[in-house]
């Protein structure tokens, strides 16, 4: 029965990690199917499976989640002033929490039932939580020192093989202090030494003392792809190829040609279970993710005329581009963007510290929002701006503005939730205050397209993750324990975080 | 199109603004006025050659100009420390930076004021960020410049700690204004710079100890020289360790006439620095100090300034392990003088200055002491008091009238004057924003002004 559901062109058919939030319990259910019998038939019908570790649609999810969410109770969200993400703003807003995922929102009329706590956001206001869809935090953490640095593999330009996961350090208090600026999920992603840098993870930000604790259930991979400066500075500074724009675009086709390649043979294995089956191949695989769909393409590019390019490559190869990260000259070439369906993951404030950045402007994201069906994401790439995303979208809010755009707040605001969320392939779990969705929610002191605007509390799930007010609700991780400081109230202010 | 429309009357509108005469009689009234010590409801800012006549709450003299700031916000310009603008073109572009100094023979002697470019397309970008002068510093090992963003540093070799300096000293500061015109010297050799902590450690072999015993051993050479200098001409001195050049430059260093920025982190290398300072009677400003709030009361009983930047909240070094957002609010309550700064060297991301300072606030800081902190305090710490920064009498007019708050991202630099001179809403990036976003064409973009 197995074999037959193998069976077919497309590994994604398989992937229970596509499959969505039930997903875990089919993977489980597949896993234990497959333990391979002592003897089997050597027909294709009946074929035995291929040793542990060979055969990619045996255990698809070879380290799979083990998040559960914090302990959660039922409530209600009153009083507040409710940006949905999904572009309503609401005053006096309700929003109902039940088991960990948002039952309802709207007005003050909204029924609250029965056993539902009431927490009061009068004077608050209210939105999602915050989505980053470009972090290196626990790969790259903090202490930023030489044993700890695991963001890139730097050491071919095609490393489509690693994931991201593998390097992830739980411990990196950068993920409390994310969370304590409303974080609920993160993309950590490889760096962008190489052409294909490797896999990255999208996790919950939860404390969790291994990787596994906080990944997100059901959300696809992606793969870091970079353009531009970086692959071929890293390469050619070692007479090795790619030392120019066209050299990484001859890296990017040469392994797309030998992923069709792969993904052919396996399909075609898998299809008349002819001869011997194809060798195991980890970057190849990831490839030919990408070519069935399976992995999204995270693709690291600045400038406007090198994004076109990469498009063209898709097509070449029958791919699609769920986000340009970066994407410092998106605003170049917006309606490009918007009619292939195409994220721009960027910063505001950033320009000006290499040639590729040099013509950053702030207005970037209010001109790609002006698209249609565009999808502008707001994103950190650092491990302090990912404390503050929602001042970095009030910049660029204000910079569409000065340009007369009449941009609602409640719009600017998918910028950092509803979008990011989309460019994760992760929107129909989170990114919006909607029926449905996992209650990932952010109650902020004020409007958080305020610079004083802090997150009092940070639900995750539906789950209280942290809480300004209360210390038990102030994670601090095994790095920050009994270190400099530790413990010691450091000014006149409440505690919150570091 | 409403926006086309919209966007090109804001283009027309940047193409006829032209920077008013500096002597121009002026009044901004009706404002919120932000003085830099305090503040005045409905206020009236006069200015004329180039200075601040009067602020209060009368009327506008008869023949100014009137500039109707009723609703809004009237600051004085504010002041980059730890900056970069005007050295640094692009970052990653190692011709375009004149910050980074690599001599083994001019160290305390690079004077970076030679490298300055009043052309430089940085200085509109900080300047529409509300900032009207800077202290342009050396690169340094352990500074805030050199940073890049994370999956660049890894393998660039130009991540937190930026270049390995060859010397004990980094060279010297200089002021600067952000007005357009030919010449933005304001003052050169204003500060010296120097590297503690680990960077500091590194140039002289790896440890701390090694860094210490060096300096003090350069500035025991520095007095020699300064006493024999007739004997040194004559070749009668014994061998000295620094160029003539650095021995001559450390001299107003050594006799605590010229401030010695020293970038240090850990609180247990700010002890060790104020220690030095007492001992050798140097005159220090701490510049980073993420973790000074641990030692705020040694600092503040040695009248030591700091140049800080709030948002350092991460233990992103093990001198760092202790580094919190309360920093600022820690210190001002200890009573010691601090200057907040931009992100990443305040050259690109300079006009992030007023972030920081509300990001300060909502961590404990009082929004009197963060105004104070972008305004007067620099130019208190860099012997500049009374001369700019601040909205009085006989300073300089830099003033910006905001369409609210400065310390918002919402809030924009409407009107803003450096030296009473009025400064064209304009920048090159103004110029690619809206070029784009009139939309497609039927000619390329290229034939768009």
């Amino acid at each position: 029965m197995i074999v037959n559901r193998l069976r077919g062109p497309s590994l994604a058919a398989l992937a229970c990690v596509l499959a969505g939030a039930l997903s875990l319990s089919a993977c489980a259910t597949t896993g234990g199917d497959e333990t391979p019998a002592a003897d089997g038939s050597s027909s294709a019908e009946a074929r035995q499976p291929l040793p542990a570790g060979l055969d990619f649609a045996n255990n698809p999810d070879p380290y799979p989640s083990t998040y559960r969410g914090l302990p959660r109770e039922n409530m209600a969200i009153v009083g507040g002033t409710v940006f949905t993400g999904a572009g309503q703003r609401i005053d006096n807003g309700v929003v109902i929490v039940t088991d960990g995922r948002v039952a309802a929102v709207g007005g003050a009329s909204t029924p609250i039932p029965a056993g539902h706590r009431r927490v009061d956001a009068a004077g608050r206001f209210v939105t999602p939580g915050i989505i980053d869809a470009h972090s290196h935090l626990g790969v790259y953490p903090s202490p930023g020192v030489q044993g700890m640095s695991d963001g890139n593999e730097a050491t071919s330009p095609n490393t489509a093989q690693v994931w991201a996961e593998h390097s992830l350090w739980p411990q990196d208090p950068g993920f409390n202090a994310a969370r304590a600026g409303g974080v609920t999920t993160l993309q950590i992603l490889p760096g962008s030494a190489n052409l294909f840098g490797g896999r990255g993870v999208t996790v919950r930000n939860i404390p969790s003392v291994t990787m596994q604790g906080m990944k997100m259930p059901g959300a696809p991979y992606g793969l870091k792809m970079a353009c531009g400066e970086n692959p071929s500075r890293v390469y050619g500074s070692r007479n090795q190829s790619p030392a120019t724009g066209m050299g990484n675009v001859a890296g990017y086709r040469a392994a797309f040609i030998a992923a069709r390649d792969y993904k052919a043979k396996w399909d075609k294995w898998r299809e008349d279970g002819e001869g011997s089956p194809p060798t195991r191949n980890l970057q190849l695989e990831t490839l030919a993710g990408v070519l069935d769909g399976s992995v999204l393409v995270q693709n690291h590019c600045y400038r406007a005329d090198e994004m076109a390019v990469m498009i063209d490559i898709a097509k070449e190869f029958g791919y699609r581009i769920t986000a340009f990260h970066h994407a410092v000259e998106a605003y170049k070439i917006a309606p490009l963007l918007a009619r292939e369906g195409i994220c721009a993951d960027m910063w505001t404030g950033w320009w000006g510290f290499k040639m590729e950045a040099l013509d950053g402007i702030e207005a970037n994201a209010a001109i790609v929002d002006a698209q249609p069906n565009s999808c502008a994401v707001i994103h950190s790439d650092d491990a302090e701006l990912t404390q503050r995303l929602n001042q970095e979208a009030a910049a660029a809010l204000a910079a569409g503005r000065r340009i007369g755009m009449n941009i609602p707040e409640e719009r600017a605001i998918s910028w950092v939730t509803l979008n990011p969320a989309r460019s994760l392939g992760i929107a129909d779990q989170t990114g919006s205050l909607e029926a449905g969705k996992r209650a990932d929610v952010v109650i902020w002191s004020a409007n958080p397209f305020s610079v004083y605007a802090r997150a009092d509390q940070v639900f995750v799930d539906g789950g209280l993750a942290f809480d300004r007010f209360n210390p038990a609700y102030q994670p601090v991780s095994d790095y920050e324990l009994g270190q400099p400081g530790y413990g010691m109230p450091s000014a006149n202010v409440p505690q919150g975080a570091r | 199109m409403r926006l086309r429309t919209l966007i090109l009357a804001a283009v027309s509108a940047a193409a006829l603004a032209s920077p008013a005469l500096a002597q121009e009689l002026t009044a901004i009234t009706g404002g919120r006025v932000l003085t830099g010590t305090s503040v005045i409801e409905n206020g009236t800012v006069v200015i004329q050659n180039g200075r601040v006549v009067s602020v209060g709450t009368g009327a506008a003299p008869s023949g100014a100009r009137v500039i109707d700031a009723r609703g809004k916000v009237v600051a004085p310009g504010f002041v980059a420390v730890d900056s970069g603008l005007g050295g640094s073109e692009i970052s990653s572009v190692g011709g375009s930076d004149d910050l980074t100094n690599g001599a083994n023979s001019i160290s305390a002697s690079f004077d970076v004021s030679y490298g300055l470019d009043p052309w430089s397309f940085t200085l509109p970008v900080a300047r529409l960020g509300g900032i009207t002068r800077a202290i342009v510093v050396p690169s340094h090992p352990g500074g805030s410049a050199g940073h890049e963003h994370q999956d660049d540093s890894d393998f660039a070799g130009v991540g937190e700690g930026g270049y390995q300096s060859p010397s004990l000293f980094a060279g010297q500061a200089a002021i600067i204004h952000l007005a357009q015109g030919g010449d933005i010297l304001v003052k050169p050799r204003v500060a010296m710079v120097a590297p503690f902590g680990e960077a500091g450690a590194g140039v002289s072999g790896g440890a701390r100890g090694a860094e210490f015993v060096q300096f003090k051993e350069t500035l025991a050479e520095v007095r020699l020289y300064a006493r024999n200098k007739g004997a040194y001409d004559r070749a009668g001195l014994r061998d000295l360790s620094l160029s003539r050049a650095d021995l001559e430059a450390l001299i107003p260093v050594a006799n605590g006439t010229m401030p010695l920025i020293v970038t240090v982190h850990r609180a247990a290398d700010i002890q060790q620095v104020l220690r030095l300072a007492r001992e050798e009677g140097v005159k220090v400003i701490l510049d980073g100090a993420e973790e000074g709030w641990l030692v705020a009361d040694q600092i503040a009983a040695a009248g030591v300034p700091v140049l800080l930047n709030p948002i350092s909240n991460l233990p992103g070094s093990i001198e760092t392990r202790a580094a919190r957002m309360e920093n600022a609010a820690a210190l001002d309550a200890a009573n010691v003088t601090i200057a907040i700064k931009g992100n990443e060297g305040s050259i690109h991301r300079a006009r992030e200055i007023r972030y920081n300072a509300g990001n300060a606030v909502s961590h404990g800081l009082s929004y009197e002491s963060a105004i104070e902190a972008i305004t007067v305090n620099p130019a208190r710490i860099f012997g500049m008091a009374g001369q700019f920064g601040e909205l009085r009498p006989g300073a300089a007019a830099d003033v910006v009238v905001w369409s609210g708050d400065p310390l918002e991202p919402l809030s924009i630099a409407e009107t803003i004057f450096i030296g009473g001179a009025e400064q064209a809403p304009a920048s090159r990036q103004f110029l690619l924003r809206d070029r784009y976003a009139r939309g497609e064409g039927a000619m390329p973009p290229a034939y768009g002004r």
